[in-house]
């Protein structure tokens, strides 16, 4: 059924990594170690992006995810929790309840769309996407460009405020 | 490798991150859930990117915005959830109920 490309052996071992380390992600009572693996996490899916021929955005995610939020994570673990405190209940009751929607909600996202038709088309795309999407940003794409930056500031004068004595 | 691989890896982490979202207690471990199911979203702009419409890039365009806005959205929420440490001594959700007359 599934033909064996060159891609075939990265996709299943990159995927197995990826769901372990989400599993230990949220399920994890060390906090320190769920924050490593969301890194591993991380990780993962700029080898996603490569696979998918996405390189600056796997060079994106491995600079601003794992070398910035992983990091404030860590920051804020060790400035205020008593993370060495394993006794603390780290899910609350309804976690069965939660399990089993989340199983039938994932069950109906897989459904659905391994029924749905998809519109496939032949890989044409730029040999080097770096330019191409340099260029649209500065142009097509520019007013949404300049909001993210103000929505940037924004968040970088709100985060200083906010966390100020 | 074709697309409905990808859509069914990111529906299954998507699901994994809200577990997290709906069980955990301690507010940072349910922004570290948040960020994996940002992540499986960005999976799927990439794929459709990559399968549907390849020489666009429109789907890598907004997957920058989406880390831009994930990163935001980080540091905010680190923000708001130390200074909820300092003033109520808690970050476990269930615990916060200033509000809650």
């Amino acid at each position: 059924m599934i033909e064996l490309t060159a891609q075939t052996i990265p996709f299943y071992i990159l995927a197995v990594i990826a769901v372990i380390s989400a599993l230990a992600v949220v399920s994890l009572k060390n906090l320190v170690h769920s924050v490593l693996f969301l890194a591993l996490f991380f990780f993962c899916m700029a080898g996603f992006y490569i696979l998918l021929k996405a390189e600056f955005l796997a060079a994106v995610q491995i600079f601003v995810y794992v070398g910035g939020i992983t990091v404030l994570f860590l920051f804020l673990i060790m400035l205020t929790f008593k993370v060495a405190d394993k006794r603390l209940r780290q899910t609350n009751e309804q976690w069965l309840i939660a399990f089993v929607m989340v199983i039938l909600f994932g069950w109906l996202l897989v459904t659905g769309l391994s029924e749905t038709n998809w519109e496939i088309a032949e890989w044409s795309g730029p040999e080097k996407t770096i330019p191409v999407i340099g260029k649209l940003l500065l142009t097509t794409y520019i007013f949404p460009f300049e909001v993210v930056s103000v929505v940037l500031l924004a968040a970088l004068i709100g985060a200083i405020v906010i966390a100020r004595k | 490798m074709d697309l409905s691989h990808y859509l069914t890896l990111s529906a299954i982490i998507f699901s994994i991150g809200l577990y997290g979202v709906l069980t955990r207690r301690n507010a940072l471990a349910i922004l570290l859930s948040i960020e994996l199911m940002l992540n499986s979203v960005n999976i799927n702009l990439v794929a459709f990117s990559h399968f549907v419409t390849p020489a666009l890039l429109t789907g890598q365009i907004f997957v920058i915005f989406t880390i831009t806005i994930a990163a935001a959205e980080a540091a905010v929420g680190l923000a708001i959830i130390n200074s909820i440490y300092r003033s109520a001594k808690t970050v476990n959700c269930d615990e916060i109920n200033l509000m809650k007359g």
